[in-house]
């Protein structure tokens, strides 16, 4: 059922070149929004139990132990959920606007295959084709549909990422050579962690994956492909870069490094809560700084993706309350889910603004709550989640992840904890400096070509903001899945 | 000593194809010699399933000097592949030509030529097979009888007639301290003899088959054939003696030489490192896409050296190897059908190919996207497997060149992609056989990636 469901939408893709022209943007629409609907029954009709539902395990290339192994636990579906409802906004959102309109279809259905492949992979191989086919997806996307300086852009993203995704694979490579026997069965992996005796080569196996994933996440100072390819990527590119594919760093240190790799990643759990926090302080000043909108975006997921990290940092501290990391790694998803919602709509709306006045230049908008009211307020409602405001996801996630930061006991994650609380002033301050600048104030030169949202812009960003809204104020049917899995992963490093 | 002629069956299909053809093109007339090319494609089809038929039986050793076992097997059905391809590319562009029949017969004895290569397990039959291998290939280089094919072929024949007097100078040299020919004698004789006469013939063997790869140092005439010959030479020639020439360089580093002999896996692994790195920053410049593709061919033969250096160390070398060069063969093959089939040479003259001719843009994209080592392709699963023998092997600095000249790749290889997406000057007009051609090793490329399982098992 879950195959199914992965592979609908590419099934869907190779169907499309035979329907109309005309049709090609509704079909579409019905395909991605069926899809989340499929996704959304298999999460319900799991329940929040423990352990892997929907397993399917058939041997691919058994002479290396590599199979076609997939399944969903508390981590994949929160995650398979979140990629179906992005591809659909992104479907609504693109309804009537991009030129080539059945390629830029085909493209994101094969992209969306290749997220919930990914987020459903429990074997290292597998993992890796679909991680990889993320970067040449999205390297088309932004060659061909991106704006401004794109091919540079475009280049830059594949070769880091793809440079990236090779160190992954000699990671990989590494802990499949440590499992005894060899294999590349996540499972497996976790049940007998692979270099039991040999804690030199645990370690560089985890240098190897945590640079491989670090480089997609992106932790500081791996990020500098980030801020082009957001820039010129298009809109609905840009949400699902941010909204999906940064997830799978994070979720590959908790689906895989962590625990794997258990007694490496509690030794070297001070460099993840060290790096968390440079990606928190970091982004947030950088983005203090951008004059150019969607920069500015761009650089709040360094410091959004710097949080998730810290609280993995955390969860290593073996000497640490158990609870308070239990708690850490479940803000950690949580920060997961809502960094997706929310700056998905914000690079949706961007998309908006630059559609109608072909720039971002923070100085040159302003006033824009005047003629565009209802672009105006969902711009706001989604600053608001982004600089954690309670009652939206944001505070949920980040209060967990800093109380069980600095709830863990130890002085190195209090201290950093605390300092990490620096995080959520800045961005509250450049948040509402973009607020003041481009929504409030003086009419700035651009802002008469900006128009309100229509009803297809609406339609996209709305139910983001709305799940944003539903998960900080009744986090518990989120939390209720991802709690047995944090428990699950804290244990496992624990070992 | 097994002496039964039937464990050669593949082997003498070809030569029997080769000679029917000979006989043919005597005796038809001139305008209907298109059949010898019916009869080579028959012949290698023959022996294509004779040799699969083989692939299911246990190992063994024929005539004392020729080992049938899985390097032989997938030697041959790469061999057998490709060269059935490269017919199929040639039979279009020399229909007609005076020497049509005799151009299919030599593509034969090369092919022939190579699969000896790649199966002897005796020094004496290794030279023999590399003259084989060599000669017609030189003959074909310069078939187009115009300044740039003469050139090619003058210099391919010279690299190749230097290094191959390098090479026989080793076999004379092992021979002497090693006081046979054979390899397993020489893997017991070269024990107790000096390391340094060991070492230099071991050196100097090795001159003929990096030769026929195309590695370092034997590299310089692969930019000029490629670009100078005849498409579809050009096509054969960068593919399939290289076929042969890893799985003998295989055998020497695994069953000739004692093991740790020759300084083996520092040897082998610089010589990989050099052939990557030199043919994957060459080609960053190349606008040619013959040149291009060529350079791109040094680079991929550094990657495949990366198992031979790990020859007989751990489990995953042999099958990275043998999978490797078949996906390479089958990639390469479907990059060069593609030049043949648009008979554009220029990058500029790609641009917007993937508009007008979906298919055959679509099996470039594919081809090229392959090289890079992008999943579910053929060269993927080679690539894991290349990693996981340097990794295997203790050679860790070996797999992060590697990734490195990986990443490298992808600049040159995107240089083409990208023109594909723009918007086509005039319409192309693509050759239907070649383009077939093409389309079936992109599909196959794929099908070996996703069903790498089924042929691993083997």
């Amino acid at each position: 059922m879950l195959s199914v469901a992965i592979f609908l939408p590419l099934a869907a893709a190779l169907c499309l070149p035979a329907v109309p022209r005309r049709a090609v943007p509704w079909t579409w629409i019905v395909i991605a929004v069926g899809e989340l609907a499929l996704v959304t029954a298999l999460w319900i009709a799991r329940g929040d139990r423990g352990g892997i539902a929907y397993e399917t395990d058939v041997r691919w290339i058994p002479s290396v132990q590599a199979g076609y192994h997939v399944g969903a636990d508390g981590l994949s579906l929160p995650l398979l959920a979140l990629t179906a409802l992005l591809f659909a906004a992104c479907a609504v959102h693109s309804l009537g606007r991009t030129h080539r309109a059945r390629a830029f279809a085909i493209l994101f259905l094969f992209l969306e295959t290749v997220c919930l492949g990914l987020f459903a992979a429990l074997d290292l191989l597998l993992f890796f084709v679909f991680f990889d086919l993320s970067i040449v997806g999205m390297y088309f996307v932004i060659l061909l549909w991106g704006h401004g300086d794109r091919a540079a852009s475009a280049l830059k993203f594949f070769l880091y990422t793809f440079l990236g995704s090779l160190v992954l694979l000699l990671g990989f490579l590494g802990l499949y050579l440590g499992a005894d026997p060899h294999t590349f069965d996540m499972v497996e992996l976790t049940r007998a962690p692979p270099w039991p005796g040999s804690p030199g080569r645990a370690g560089l196996t985890l240098l190897a994956v945590a640079i491989g994933l670090g480089v997609k996440t992106p932790v500081v100072p791996l990020h500098t492909w980030l801020p082009p390819a957001h820039t010129d990527a298009p809109a609905a590119g840009s949400a699902v870069l941010a909204g999906v594919m940064l997830k799978m760093g994070p979720y590959g240190l908790i689906r895989i490094a962590m625990p794997a790799l258990p007694d490496a990643w509690s030794r070297y759990a001070w460099v993840f809560l060290a790096i968390g926090l440079a990606g928190v302080l970091y982004g947030a000043l950088v983005a203090l700084a951008q004059e150019n909108l969607k920069r500015l975006v761009a650089y709040t997921s360094v410091n959004h993706m710097g949080y998730v990290i810290l609280a993995l940092g955390a969860a290593g501290h073996a000497l640490g309350d158990a609870d308070a990391r239990r708690l850490a790694v479940t803000g950690a998803v949580t920060q997961m889910v809502s960094h997706g919602l929310v700056t998905g709509a914000l690079f949706l709306l961007c998309g908006v603004l630059y559609d109608r006045a072909g720039g971002y230049d923070l100085g040159r908008f302003g006033g824009i709550a005047g003629g565009a009211p209802a672009l105006a307020a969902a711009f706001a409602v989604a600053a608001f989640a982004s600089l954690g405001l309670p009652g939206l996801s944001g505070f949920v996630a980040e209060f967990q992840i800093l109380a069980g930061t600095i709830g863990s006991g130890t002085a190195a994650a209090a201290v950093t904890g605390a300092l990490a609380v620096l995080g959520i002033v800045l961005t509250a301050a450049l948040f509402l400096r973009v607020l003041h600048r481009a929504v409030l104030g003086p009419p700035g030169e651009l802002t008469a070509r900006v128009t309100d949202l229509r009803g297809s812009e609406l339609g996209a960003v709305v139910p983001l903001l709305a799940l944003s809204l539903a998960v900080g104020v009744a986090p518990r049917a989120l939390l209720d899945t991802v709690e047995p899995l944090s428990a699950a992963v804290v244990a496992l490093v624990s070992r | 000593m097994n002496e039964n002629p039937a464990d050669l069956a593949p082997e003498l299909c070809v030569l029997l194809a080769a000679a029917l053809g000979l006989v043919h093109g005597l005796f038809l007339p001139r305008d209907r010699q298109g059949r010898v090319a019916v009869t080579c494609a028959a012949g290698l089809a023959a022996g294509f399933a004779a040799a699969a038929v083989a692939a299911s039986r246990p190992a063994l050793t024929a005539f004392d000097a020729f080992a049938v076992d899985p390097i032989t097997h997938v030697t041959r059905l790469a061999v057998l592949g490709t060269t059935l391809g490269a017919v199929a590319l040639a039979a279009g562009g020399v229909r007609g030509h005076p020497r049509e029949s005799e151009h299919h017969v030599l593509m034969l004895l090369a092919a022939l030529g190579t699969m000896l290569l790649g199966a002897s397990t005796d020094l004496l039959v290794l030279a023999a097979a590399y003259l084989l291998a060599s000669v017609p290939a030189y003959a074909l280089a310069g078939f187009g009888r115009d300044a740039p094919g003469t050139e090619a072929a003058l210099k391919y024949y010279l690299m190749g007639a230097l290094l191959g007097v390098a090479m026989l100078g080793g076999v004379t040299l092992l021979y002497g301290v090693g006081r046979g020919t054979s390899y397993a004698v020489l893997q017991e004789g070269l024990g107790a003899a000096p390391a340094a006469a060991v070492a230099a013939g071991a050196v100097a063997l090795l001159a003929g088959p990096l030769f026929k790869a195309g590695a370092v140092p034997g590299h310089f005439w692969v930019p000029d054939v490629a670009e100078g010959a005849p498409r579809a030479v050009a096509a054969f020639v960068t593919t399939v003696p290289k076929i042969g020439a890893f799985a003998a360089l295989y055998r020497i580093g695994a069953q000739a030489l004692p093991p740790g002999a020759a300084g083996w896996p520092a040897l082998a692994g610089t010589v990989a490192a050099a052939t990557m790195t030199l043919g994957n920053l060459a080609a960053f410049g190349q606008d040619n896409v013959r040149r291009l593709l060529a350079y791109s061919t040094i680079g991929q033969a550094g990657f495949l050296l990366v198992p031979v250096a790990m020859a007989g160390r751990g489990d995953l070398a042999r099958p990275a190897l043998l999978f490797y060069v078949a996906a390479y063969a089958v990639t390469n093959l479907g990059a060069f059908a593609v030049v043949v089939a648009t008979g554009r040479d220029e990058l500029s003259g790609y641009t917007g190919l993937l508009r007008d001719a979906p298919l055959l843009g679509g099996s470039l994209t594919v081809c090229l996207l392959g090289f890079v080592g992008t999943p579910p392709t053929a060269v993927f699963v080679g690539k894991v497997l290349m990693f996981g023998a340097a990794l295997d092997g203790g050679q860790v600095w070996l797999a992060v060149v590697a990734a490195l000249n990986t990443v490298a790749s992808v600049f040159y290889y995107l240089r083409w992609i990208v023109p594909l997406f723009g918007r086509p000057d005039g319409p192309f007009r693509p050759a239907r056989g070649p383009a077939a051609v093409a389309v079936t090793a992109a599909a196959l490329s794929l099908a070996l990636g996703t069903g790498a399982g089924a042929v691993l098992a083997r």
